[in-house]
């Protein structure tokens, strides 16, 4: 039964692309991805409840045809790049894609002639996890990605293509981008299949496999409006993800020959003392996929690919692979050189991507920060490898997904209807686009307050640290300092109120509202349930990797209870109550002028509009300054991370 | 955890915070050369504040300061329960947040600006809260409050550099020179009355009393540094909070960026000193 439906899993996706590739008429694209996205949300489900609570089952699958394939893939896919990096002049990508063809088809063919695994894929609870996330969030995002896109080539202004640049209607705008829509949805489902790929195979070569698909995915997303800025940051992306596939597929080899396995169980089973060398090098791999510094410029670069790509591959799920498989390593890091400095590049990342969002304006660009320091966060955890901060980190994934998901959706919608993606442009939010700025609201109450989600698991992590090492619970505190900053400047921008402002919300289509608001309930439900979905889902994985689980107690659990239903009268701030209050315009220094009061009459006789701007401490915490340092101390740690892999 | 202490607070700190201020005002004028007010002067001033008209800029604003009341209150109620000192630090914060939320939300250039820096002053005083909780955890074991007052000896002992930290923020929590950017009483000309101008009546009111219960609440982390022996706990919070006051009434307002550069450097050298110094001793 499971073996049929993790099949299915990987293949249906890979299927409904096929489909989507070859469909020439709009109307259809609704009507292929609704019911494929209903089928998929009910069978990660129905898997997930399933397997709840259950052990470790290893399927063989062996097929004979899907080597083959996969090798034919991986053919074509290495041609495709060759063919591209080569137009390009990029030959560091070249180079990585014929080292890498070399490596795999000489081992397939020479000396891992025969290697064989025993159990393609399996299921366990942290899989069951991260396949629900790709098969709910992930498949909501797909919906969104139908409305999204109808907007962005028909109706709405011009979108920002360059990060940073202000937007200009026509020259960078949407007439430029070329509709290539059956490959854009095309490419989200065989994006789908391959993270379910990721998620459940056991043999390290078919996730190398799946992994090398996403980056592929990732490379043609970024580069879909087909500019030269989506292009050129589009090939830094590929240039960084194809450097840590070949970290893999090293990885890969060497554990062949020296311990003729090429399973993850086996792996994972094997005295770790004689694995440092594969494992780093695959935790290289997952650094560099889940945009640890020194190569989170490319997770940054890659905004410029349209919002549900940035939201589903940058932030909900691809980038969550490269934690994945750190993770499943915990235990192998515990205690250990390399867990040390494992957890100290996620900790530099922490910190360094928590403070750049302080300095930028860009709601997209806080978003790609957080999202890297928050991947940091759970790097951080897995270098620690301890049971607690596994079970924190475990947790911190599934919250980010979803709040994060939320958020890229909601500035995505924002976007198309301010025509901007500027922090500053959104004053009066909750006047103007009143629903939004809701789930805008609780997008980022969930990713920092109490008692949402995300503060459960770094109390979690903090905890986990202060018993493991407490010099990193020092930068992990800063860190988050500046998290809170950030945040609630946001918020304040969205519901300060700066001008006389209309309802402008009408418009958005169903399908972008739908996803949005089943993220948003599942955003407040996880928060309010997280305590069972733990005990079924990830507590029984725990104990079965170290013999006791975390717990928050009871008086704790209390506590978070009643905040979490405190806040459940915060709506209460939409009712009218107008009961012995007088309203008047704000204090302004001079004579308030206009329908609200919101000009003031100045010295001159003039007047004067009242101006309110968030600080952004740009000579503080300056992008290119701090991404210098995060760099130069990361490299200095990576090497060392190589050399105590060589060296144990 | 024992609800009767939490009770009590909830019941009681708003007298004893309301007395504090009397003090605070009292003992202040004395430094100055003044008479100064009835020590009962801060009861009389929010009994007026609630005979007052409420004016607002926008209707929503006032929730917001009602939430921070709500929450100051369960904050205090959760430590003097001896709950677990992260999750109060964490309901702190939110107070926090709201408290600055509804700066933002009044919509007025002044209480704009005051909320902005009431932001930043969050972010500079909780990495030595945070560390003081940590601190405390490294020596007790516990980051439940009843368990580091049940500890045999005075904290102080072994947490010098964090108290030191603690003590330096201090002034932010109190609204006090050198670090009274948010809502100044003596920065009218740049602030008016910062994050607090577009409230009056009821919804001030409840804000000074949240502030009241918060003076009781940050006096009694304070404590906790002395919490072995009951009667040098109060002793010191006595002399803390008398020292607080000398500061003010010997500083000047500074700028937010001195603040936050000093409030950061103070919490990472002298707090984590103070850790490495534990992390060697625990061997």
């Amino acid at each position: 039964m499971a073996s049929s439906l993790l099949n299915f899993l990987i293949l249906f996706p890979l299927a409904v692309a096929l489909a989507l590739v070859l469909t020439r008429k709009e109307s259809l694209f609704p009507v292929i991805i609704y019911p494929a996205s209903a089928v998929l949300i009910g069978a990660s489900l129905f898997l997930a409840g399933l397997h709840a609570g259950g052990k470790p089952l290893f399927i063989a699958a062996h097929y004979d045809w899907v080597e083959s394939a996969m090798l034919a893939a991986e053919a074509a896919v290495s041609a495709y790049l060759l063919f591209l990096s080569v137009r390009q002049r990029d030959w560091f990508v070249s180079a990585l894609v014929v080292v890498q063809a070399v490596l795999l088809f000489g081992f397939h063919f020479g000396c891992g002639h025969g290697a064989h695994a025993e159990a393609n894929l399996f299921i366990d609870l942290f899989s069951v996890v991260m396949g629900l996330i790709v098969g709910v969030v992930g498949t909501l995002i797909a919906v969104f990605s139908v409305g999204y896109m109808r907007d962005l080539h028909h109706h709405a202004p011009a979108e920002l293509t360059g990060l940073g640049s202000s937007p200009q209607p026509g020259s960078a705008g949407l007439a430029a981008v070329p509709d290539n829509r059956p490959v854009f949805f095309g490419i989200i489902f065989l994006f789908l299949s391959a993270m379910f790929g990721v998620c459940f195979s056991n043999n390290l070569f078919w996730l190398f496999f799946f992994w090398e698909i996403t980056t592929v995915c990732s490379f043609l997303m970024i580069r879909y409006k087909g500019d030269e800025i989506s292009v050129k940051n589009a090939f830094w992306a590929l240039r960084w993800n194809l450097l840590g596939g070949l970290a893999f597929l090293l990885g890969l080899i060497y554990l062949y020959q020296t311990h003729h396995t090429i399973e993850l169980d086996k792996l994972l089973a094997l005295p770790k003392a004689l694995v440092m060398l594969p494992i780093a090098l695959i935790s290289f791999a997952g650094l560099t996929k889940s945009a640890q510094l020194p190569f989170s410029s490319w997770l940054v670069g890659a905004m410029v690919a349209p919002t549900p790509v940035s939201a589903l591959l940058h932030s909900s799920t691809m980038v969550k692979a490269g934690v994945y498989i750190v993770l499943r390593f915990a235990t192998s890091l515990e205690g250990t050189m390399l867990g040390m400095i494992v957890a100290i590049i996620g900790l530099i990342t922490f910190l360094i991507g928590s403070f750049i969002c302080i300095s930028q304006q860009d709601a997209k660009k806080v978003l790609a920060y957080s999202t890297i320091a928050n991947l940091g966060l759970i790097i951080l955890c897995a270098g620690i490898g301890s049971y607690e901060a596994v079970w924190a980190g475990i947790l911190l994934i599934v919250f980010h997904a979803v709040s994060k998901g939320l958020l890229f959706l909601c500035v995505g919608s924002i976007e198309h209807k301010l025509g901007s993606r500027s922090i500053e442009e959104m004053s009066g939010l909750i006047v103007r686009l009143p629903r939004l700025a809701f789930m805008l609201e609780i997008g980022i109450a969930g990713m920092f307050l109490a008692p949402f989600g995300m503060l459960i698991s770094k109390w979690a992590v903090l905890r986990a640290i202060v018993d493991s090492n407490p010099l990193f619970a020092i930068f992990l505190i800063y860190g988050s300092a500046a998290t809170l900053f950030f945040w609630v400047k946001w918020l304040g921008k969205i519901i300060n109120v700066e001008k006389h402002y209309k309802n402008i919300e009408g418009g958005i289509s169903k399908d972008q509202w739908l996803p949005m608001w089943a993220l948003t309930g599942l955003t407040l439900m996880i928060c309010a349930l997280f305590a069972p979905f733990a005990a079924v889902f990830i507590e029984p994985y725990i104990v079965a990797l170290y013999g006791h689980s975390m717990s928050l107690g009871a008086g704790n659990m209390a506590v978070m209870t009643i905040m979490l239903s405190m806040m459940a009268f915060f709506p209460l701030a939409f009712l009218d109550r107008a009961r012995g209050v007088s309203v008047a315009p704000p204090y302004l220094a001079g004579a308030n002028v206009g329908p609200e009061g919101q000009q003031f009459r100045n010295s001159l006789g003039g007047v004067t509009e009242m101006h309110m701007k968030n600080f952004y401490m740009e000579d503080i915490f300056s992008e290119a300054r701090l991404m210098r340092l995060g760099v130069m101390m990361t490299v200095i740690f990576l090497i060392a991370l190589i050399a105590v892999g060589g060296l144990l | 955890m024992n609800w009767i202490t939490g009770l009590a607070f909830v019941l009681f700190a708003p007298i004893i915070g309301g007395l504090i201020a009397g003090f605070d005002r009292k003992i202040s004028a004395r430094l100055q050369g003044r008479m100064g007010p009835p020590i009962l002067q801060p009861f009389y001033d929010v009994g007026k504040l609630f005979e007052k008209e409420t004016m607002v800029v926008r209707k929503s604003q006032r929730l917001y300061m009602e939430f921070f009341f709500v929450l100051m209150v369960f904050t205090g109620a959760i430590f003097f329960s001896g709950g677990d000192l992260l999750l109060v630090i964490f309901a702190f914060t939110m107070a926090g947040v709201f408290f600055a939320l509804g700066g933002y939300k009044a919509s007025s250039p002044y209480s704009f600006i005051g909320a902005q820096r009431e932001v930043i002053q969050m972010m500079s005083y909780e990495p030595a809260i945070m560390l003081a909780a940590v601190g405390m955890y490294m020596v007790t074991g516990s980051f439940q409050v009843s368990s580091i007052v049940a500890y045999k000896h005075p904290l102080i002992l072994q947490l010098p550099g964090l108290f030191l930290a603690f003590f330096f923020i201090l002034p932010i929590k109190f609204r006090k020179s050198p670090f009274d950017l948010a809502a100044s009483h003596h920065a009218h000309q740049e602030l008016v009355k910062g994050i607090t101008t577009e409230f009056s009546g009821r919804t001030l009111a409840l804000m000074e009393i949240a502030h009241w219960y918060e003076y009781v609440f940050v006096l009694g982390i304070g404590y906790l540094f002395f919490a072995s022996n009951v009667w040098l706990g109060l002793l010191m919070v006595l002399v803390i909070f008398e020292l607080l006051l000398i500061v003010d009434n010997a500083t000047a307002r500074v700028r937010w960026q001195a603040m936050l550069g000093s409030a950061w450097i103070v919490a990472l050298a002298a707090g984590g000193l103070n850790i490495i110094y534990l992390m060697l001793v625990k061997g």
